[in-house]
């Protein structure tokens, strides 16, 4: 791995105080994934994968270790700075699909680009949403829409702001088998044409496979990389 | 950037789904922002109408009135005071109407030419207010024409003079009409006065110049020069200014009374928009996160929800604004009949902007409460389901607060003519509010803890409401508990005067009062009761007095001496009438000293009323000299008592012990019961015809004209009652309805496991029935603290707890909250589950 680094990750750990003492959910994780490569972070429920990712796109202050996104170090930054950098270099996928309610798909898909404040964020998010095939539903609001076609308004979403790195946390969690064939499709497929490296948590191992790289959690720890 | 484009555009898209309830939410604020608008506006009229009318309110430039007949050298002054004068003499006396043989205790006024100077009476006839001077006629207030269906051209009786009624009396410049419904305005011209040979009467007369001066002349600086002279001279000089000062000051306090109302009614408003926005924003925080998570900062986010706020405030602000430029139509009506002036309506912008502006802020500061922890909305709640955190220890919160109580302790202040009323205002919010919160807390704590398993389900449930998350509890308590206690306040105070006033039916009690019998005349007015067989209930001797000294001090002295240091001026001043006897009667009991008490030598042990002693600042074994009629009386306090004034029988400050008056000028007061009113009117009239000079007092028509005051007076109260009540009742629709959400999944996941329908309902029922119940009992104790108060320190009347009121008050709110509560959620529970789940 000589190439540039989207994001380093440095003996990173993270304890929850909790009544019976601290409870430490994620201990000393290092791994790093170069621009354009997928990796897919896989292990059972409650082994920290969810905490890990969180870390990673700065939802969250670890309790030691280090995160650099694209060279810069959020682990000691403030919230505010943090969410500035998620604006200009994350993308997101959740399992619920996270759409606001009171939008609709176009203006969801609008969002991150009104937030930077930039413009032409109507005609981009016209663009996206005719790719993932939903060009005649723009107009619609989340609960007019199937979970796959939720999922697919997160995806255009998550790509219109031409982000660096994308983080999904079980995308095709709530979907079924069918659904999350074509969303996971369209997920690789944007990811490759836009070139954005993605971190991806998953049960499935048929998806972790098509991943570059495979990051095995179990109580907190990392039990192997492939 | 602040509440930039986007922001304004993401609240506007953000507020879609809940348009139609945001503005609902908006209306609890609606009716405090009308009700203020309103208000200010009418004050700002009352100052218009004041600057207006000022000359007229006076009728004259100067007006010197004098209790007693003006002297020599009283005389002289008037005469010096120069202007054009004209001159009354008011004196209370029986008015007769032949035709219908109705008698009426009125107040005579011997008018000679020239008053009005400015202003004029109105009557009907319009030209009556000058023509009865010259035909001659008698000018009679409308409410005594209506009592005895008079007409103009009726004749009119008063003491031995018989006038035709020129017109109907409707305005007297400066007089407030309510006020002299006790003894009604009978106008004549002073040159028939000494045909009334009503002579004697004069005694008790009030006696008035009044002048007019050229434009040229200084008023104030005359009379300021004067003031000395004519207070050695028992005289009173009142000039315009002096007028507009005392009117001002009274405007005033009907003006602050109606504005706090209107705040209370506001904050209690802000109170429901604060709660509603509470709920609103609760549902907010997944999207809040997701927004977090794709950049946006936390302020930019609150700021999306700020903006709803104030788009909130606004609505409410232009929706109450009108609504308050319509009700200032009505307000003036509200008080016309006690304020002595005509009021306009016109509609004063600046004080309609102000009040809006007031209503927005108060709004928008209580919108910040709800919205502020959403700041705390942690982007990871994308990932996990989390609670918003806690706001304890939060700054920005006690900044709000602060803010808050800021803003009410400036209102209130600047409302309040004292600084230490706005103060006391302030912190009886601040305790009410709290009380209520604080009983809300209490009550979700109790509520976790006493439920038992052994209860039935429904009983659990519906407790178990009161504490779950987002209950409704603090708010329910805080509008339906502040709506009972201020309107429960008002109504126990007005029942409280009138129910002790109202004489009780039975029993022994007066109903008739006779005034000035003459020593002479006892035996006569004696054998005409005891024919028609009525019974004497009382007979006092009156003789009337004034202070000459306390406690070796002469009066003139006492008051060219600072405020502070000594009784107030009304009481040195005033007119004793006093009577002598040697046992205390029913309305009385003794305090200190013994009745009747040993004579001494040259002072003569009097008995005290308590109260009096206390503002002269006596007690037993001080001297006071009485000056009666021109002679000295040095008297000893031997002997203080209570009375009950609120018997309607003649009550004395001072008792003489026998035989120690008995060479003074005496009339004597007689009380009877007369069983019927057409007995009681075929005795007036017979009485009036046999002894012109006795005046008559109907009780039963003291009282009903009293109702008629307070009526009017409550009137206003009401009003303002109205504006809380209502407001009251808004917050209740939207705190049910902001809860409604919640209760609806509930219902339909226990609908869906198989309770009926009806099961629903009674948890329902029980949960509103238990808020309804707390409040208004949290409610009823307030106002019974806040009547009792108000009964004990400012009427000094004793308090009894009305129960029925208390329980008629708490029934009625649990069953209205119930059935708002079942109101606004029938349509939850009649529809099918499914498609409420798809929707909302
Ligand atoms: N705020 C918290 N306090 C205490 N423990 C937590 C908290 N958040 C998560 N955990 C614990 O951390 C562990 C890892 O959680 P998570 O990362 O969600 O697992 P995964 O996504 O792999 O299922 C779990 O055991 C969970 O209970
Ligand atoms: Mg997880």
């Amino acid at each position: 791995m000589n190439d540039k680094l989207v994001l380093e990750v440095n003996a990173l750990t993270k304890s929850y105080s909790t009544s019976g003492g601290p409870l430490t959910v994620l201990r000393d994780v290092t791994f790093g994934l170069g621009e354009s490569r997928t990796c897919a972070i896989v292990g059972p429920s409650g082994s920290g994968k969810t905490t890990l990712l969180g870390l990673c796109a700065g939802l969250d202050q670890p309790t030691s270790g280090t995160v650099h996104l694209n060279g810069i170090g959020i682990h000691g930054m403030n919230e505010d700075g943090r969410a500035q950098l998620r604006s200009l270099l994350i993308g997101f996928v959740f399992q619920n699909f996270q759409l606001l309610s009171t939008l609709t798909a176009r203006e969801n898909v609008m969002v991150p680009v009104e937030l930077r404040g930039d413009s032409g964020a109507d005609d981009l998010a016209i663009e996206l949403l005719d790719r993932v095939g939903l060009a005649d539903r723009m107009d619609h609001y989340p609960v007019q829409l199937s979970g796959g076609e939720q999922q697919r308004v997160a995806l255009a979403r998550a790509f219109i702001n031409r982000p660096k790195i994308l983080f999904a946390d079980e995308p095709t969690g709530n979907l079924d088998s069918d659904t999350s064939g074509k969303v996971i499709d369209l997920l690789f497929d944007l990811n490759r044409a836009a070139g954005t490296a993605l971190v991806l948590v998953t049960h499935n191992l048929e998806l972790a496979s098509m991943t570059d790289c495979i990051i095995k959690l179990r109580g907190g720890k990392m039990v192997g990389s492939l | 950037m602040m509440f930039d484009r986007w922001i304004w555009l993401m609240a506007w898209r953000d507020s879609r789904a809940s348009r139609r309830k945001l503005f609902l939410f908006s209306c609890s604020i609606v009716l405090g922002i009308a009700a203020l608008v309103s208000i200010t506006s009418l004050g700002r009229n009352l100052e218009l109408a004041v600057a207006d009318q000022a000359k007229t309110l006076l009728g004259a430039d100067l007006v010197v009135s004098a209790r007693q007949p003006f002297s020599a050298r009283a005389e002289e002054l008037i005469k010096e005071l120069g202007g054009e004068q004209a001159r009354e003499v008011a004196f209370s006396s029986m008015a007769l109407f032949p035709k219908t043989e109705g008698t009426r205790l009125v107040q005579i006024r011997s008018l000679t030419d020239g008053f009005p100077f400015y202003g004029k009476f109105e009557t009907a006839p319009v030209e009556a207010g000058e023509s009865f001077r010259s035909l001659p006629g008698a000018l009679v207030e409308e409410s005594l024409m209506n009592q005895f269906n008079a007409k103009v051209g009726d004749p009119i009786k008063l003491g031995q003079l018989i006038l035709p009624i020129a017109g109907i009396l409707q305005k007297i410049p400066g007089e407030a009409l309510v006020f002299s419904t006790i003894a009604p305005r009978v106008y004549i011209p002073a040159t028939e006065l000494p045909k009334t040979k009503l002579v004697k009467a004069e005694s008790l007369a009030r006696f008035k110049v009044f002048i007019k001066y050229p434009s040229t002349i200084n008023v104030e600086a005359l009379a300021k020069k004067h003031r000395n002279t004519s207070k050695d001279l028992r005289l009173e000089l009142e000039t315009v200014e002096d007028r507009k000062r005392d009117l001002g000051r009274s405007l005033n306090n009907l003006q602050t009374f109606l504005s706090l109302g209107g705040f209370i009614a506001l904050l209690l408003g802000g109170v429901g928009v604060a709660s509603a926005i509470h709920v609103h924003v609760k549902e907010k925080v997944p999207g809040v996160a997701v927004l977090r998570c794709l950049g946006a900062s936390a302020s930019r986010t609150v700021q999306i929800y700020v903006a709803q706020g104030m788009g909130l405030g606004l609505t409410g602000a232009i929706v109450g604004g009108a609504l308050g430029v319509i009700l200032q139509f009505f307000l003036p009506r509200v008080v016309q009949d006690f304020v002595a002036l005509q009021i306009d309506y016109r509609i004063a912008w600046p004080s309609v902007f102000g009040a809006m502006g007031a209503g927005f802020l108060i709004c928008v500061l209580f919108t910040l409460l709800p919205i502020l922890p959403l700041r705390r909305v942690s982007p990871l709640a994308v990932l996990r389901a989390s609670e918003a955190e806690p706001l304890q220890g939060d700054p920005a919160r006690w900044l709000i607060f602060g803010l808050m109580g800021l803003g009410i302790t400036a209102f209130s202040l600047w409302q309040s003519t004292k600084w230490y009323h706005g103060l006391a205002f302030t912190g009886g919010i601040l305790a009410a509010f709290g009380l209520l919160a604080g009983v809300a807390k209490i009550l979700t704590q109790v509520a976790r803890k006493v439920i038992s398993r052994s209860w039935p389900y429904v009983w659990r449930q519906g407790l178990a409401n009161l504490h779950r998350p987002n209950n409704r509890t603090t708010l329910l308590m805080l509008s339906l508990g502040l709506g009972t206690f201020l309107v429960l306040t008002m109504f126990l105070v007005q029942q409280t005067l009138l129910v002790d006033l109202l004489p009780s039916g039975h029993g022994r009690q007066p109903n008739t009062v006779l005034f000035d019998v003459q020593s002479d005349q006892i035996e006569g007015v004696e054998r005409l009761l005891k024919d028609r067989d009525l019974e004497i209930l009382q007979r006092s001797p009156v003789v009337t007095m004034r202070l000459a000294s306390v406690k070796g001090r002469a009066i003139g002295d006492l008051l060219k001496a600072p405020d502070r240091q000594r009784a107030p001026n009304w009481v040195l001043r005033r007119e004793f009438r006093s009577t002598w006897r040697d046992q205390l009667v029913d309305t009385e009991e003794s305090v200190a000293g013994y009745w009747p008490a040993e004579r001494a030598q040259d002072v003569t042990p009097i008995s005290l009323e308590s109260g009096i002693a206390k503002d002269l600042g006596v007690t037993i074994g001080d001297d006071l000299v009485f000056d009666v009629q021109g002679v000295p009386i040095t008297t000893r306090v031997a002997h203080l008592r209570n009375v009950d004034w609120r018997r309607m029988s003649p009550n004395f400050f001072v008792v003489f012990p026998s035989n120690s008056l008995e060479a003074a000028p005496a009339f004597h007061i007689l009380t009877t019961r007369t069983p019927t009113a057409a007995a009681g009117a075929e005795m007036h009239h017979e009485l009036i015809g046999t002894f012109p000079n006795i005046s008559l007092i109907d009780l039963t028509l003291v009282l009903k004209t009293v109702d008629v005051i307070i009526s009017k007076i409550s009137l206003a109260v009401r009003f303002m009652a109205m504006f809380i009540l209502g407001t009251g009742f808004l917050v209740l629709v939207a705190a049910i309805l902001t809860g409604r959400y919640q209760r609806m999944q509930e219902s339909i996941l226990l609908r869906t496991l198989g309770a009926s329908r009806r099961k629903v309902l009674q948890i329902l029922l029980i949960e509103y029935f238990l808020l309804g119940f707390f409040a208004s009992l949290t409610g009823v104790l307030l106002a019974l603290g806040g009547a009792w108060a108000l009964v004990h320190f400012t009427f000094k009347l004793p308090f009894h707890p009305p129960m029925l009121a208390a329980m008629v008050t708490v029934t009625s709110v649990c069953v209205i909250t119930m059935g708002t509560g079942l109101a606004m959620s029938w349509g939850v529970l009649n529809r099918p589950p499914l498609e409420i789940l798809r929707g909302e």
